[in-house]
């Protein structure tokens, strides 16, 4: 057992740094972040994970990026370099889509709020920050917009879970009912007005996002004010090994695994994302190309049959042990209860059925591929 | 949670119980803290030869993947097949979940380990 090393202290902190600590979270370095990927005290990531599936469980996602575009050509700057179609979206809604580089490959992926008439809200990864935003401003430089980069000004906290919307209406004026998924509104929220408030998230399940101003202060009231009204609902605090679980179990892409610069579109699986016909973007051209030569590797989800997890970097063989790909994100399900993982493989091994083997600690562990999502959130009835 | 006194313990967080020329082995409940939701252990068949300090098995939570190792040579006697189906126990009571049962190839090799006071005090040292 090796020992978990401590956190260097030239990493960087959210506003509710503090306030993990106090509630004795475990803390790792994650993309150049201090941040909580359990809390013991609500019991652990597979009690989160749970949590969320069953209730609602509450996230501090601060260190997640914000970059906003505003002004005349907006629309048209989005449109550049972003591959779905940013035209389609009415005020106040948003889309999942992604930056690419000139090869089709991402630089990020992100959601797109449309604000206002003129006003686009990209939301980036933590790990990717202040590279989105240098080629963000590098890349629409021709247009008349602002961009600025408001990653700091934000606590975004993640109130994820069927439960979500019972909770989140407790503090807010804003009618959540009237807010479907992937639509944004503005209210008040534990008492601070006009506040950003989205029904997204990161973890296959119904639930909100909301991005209030970053001082610590109002951002610990906030925070605790959730948790206490939580309560009834049954919400605990999740951190970012629950996000992983939950993500993966929905088969959502984690920028440098799924997805990276030498990654394409198609390869990912997010083709239905990607609006070929729309105007010109950056990387469509690529895109064409790379659609007529044909797929060399997929994305497929798999299924454990032999005892073993398989784990991020681990081989993908055949059945004579030739390599043939490799797991970008394993895990033990929490809520299927089952050892699942994402992985690239030649598209001759991705039909659903298929048995591959996973290097997992020097010994072939047998898996068969499965359709993604491994899970889907049941209907509203 | 205590330390038995009547247990060794090693600087890779693997506990051991020694009777006469046998012995039990598992992992402390600092590594099950340190480790979180404990979700698979991989261990040796019984017959194996295990030496000191080499690798004998793997526990994995749903985070991180540790190797276990052996805090004596010996032969594996027994396994805890629970383990297989259950491996939470862990989690719940570190202490009481062995893992492997061992014969000893030589008693004296023990001498070196930490006893549930050093082990106390290195675990506050490294922070844990």
């Amino acid at each position: 057992m090796p020992a978990v090393s401590a956190t260097t202290p030239t990493i960087r902190k959210t506003a509710l740094n503090a306030v993990h600590r106090k509630m004795g979270a475990k803390m790792v370095e994650f993309n150049g972040w201090d941040m909580p990927v359990e809390y013991p005290s609500a019991g652990g990531i597979i009690a989160e994970h749970n949590a969320v599936r069953n209730g609602v469980g509450i996230f501090d996602v601060s260190h997640m990026g914000d970059i906003r575009l505003q002004g005349p050509d907006a629309l048209a700057a989005v449109q550049h370099i972003s591959m779905n179609d940013a035209s389609r979206l009415a005020i106040g809604q948003a889309q999942y889509s992604a930056l690419l580089y000139p090869q089709g490959t991402f630089v990020d992926d992100v959601i797109v709020h449309r604000l206002g008439e003129d006003d686009y809200l990209l939301v980036i990864n933590a790990g990717t920050r202040e590279k989105d935003f240098n080629w963000v401003r590098d890349n629409t430089r021709q247009f008349k917009c602002k961009v600025e980069n408001l990653s700091d000004d934000f606590t975004q906290i993640a109130i994820q879970g069927p439960k979500g919307v019972n909770l989140l209406q407790k503090l807010t004026d804003a009618d959540l009912s009237a807010v479907k998924f992937y639509w944004v509104t503005r209210g008040s929220v534990c008492g601070l007005k006009n506040i950003l408030i989205a029904r997204t998230g990161y973890t296959a399940e119904d639930g909100f996002e909301i991005y209030v101003p970053a001082d610590e202060a109002t951002s610990a009231t906030v925070w605790n004010q959730v948790l206490e009204t939580g309560k009834e609902f049954g919400a605990i605090p999740c951190g970012l090994g629950a996000r992983n679980t939950l993500r993966l179990e929905g088969s959502l892409s984690l920028y440098g695994h799924e997805i990276s610069d030498t990654i394409n579109v198609w390869e990912a699986g997010l083709g239905r994302f990607c609006k070929m016909e729309k105007p010109d973007f950056i990387g469509r051209a690529a895109l064409e190309t790379a659609k007529t030569a044909g797929l060399k590797r997929t994305l497929v989800g798999l299924e454990m049959i032999e005892r073993g997890i398989a784990r991020d970097g681990y081989k993908v063989q055949d059945d004579t042990c030739r390599e043939i790909g490799y797991v970008t994100s394993g895990s033990y399900a929490p809520f299927l209860k089952k050892n699942i993982a994402l992985a690239y493989v030649p598209p001759e091994f991705a039909n659903v059925g298929s048995t591959v083997k996973v290097e997992c600690r020097s010994q072939g562990v047998r898996a068969q591929v499965v359709s993604t999502p491994f899970y889907k959130r049941p209907k509203k009835s | 949670m205590p330390y038995p006194t009547d247990f060794k313990y090693t600087k890779e967080h693997e506990w051991i119980k020694v009777d006469g020329n046998s012995a039990t082995v598992g992992i402390t409940d600092h590594a099950q803290e340190a480790l979180g939701d404990i979700v698979f252990v991989e261990l040796p068949k019984p017959g194996t030869e295990i030496t000191k300090g080499k690798t004998f098995g793997s526990v994995e939570s749903v985070k991180a993947v540790s190797d276990l190792y052996a805090p004596a040579s010996g032969t594996v006697a027994a396994v805890n097949g629970e383990l297989a189906t259950s491996p939470e126990k862990i989690n719940k009571d570190a202490h009481g979940s062995w893992m492997i049962k061992l014969t000893l190839k030589d008693p004296n090799e023990l001498n070196g380990l930490l006893s549930s006071a050093d082990y106390e005090k290195f675990v506050a040292e490294e922070g844990g």
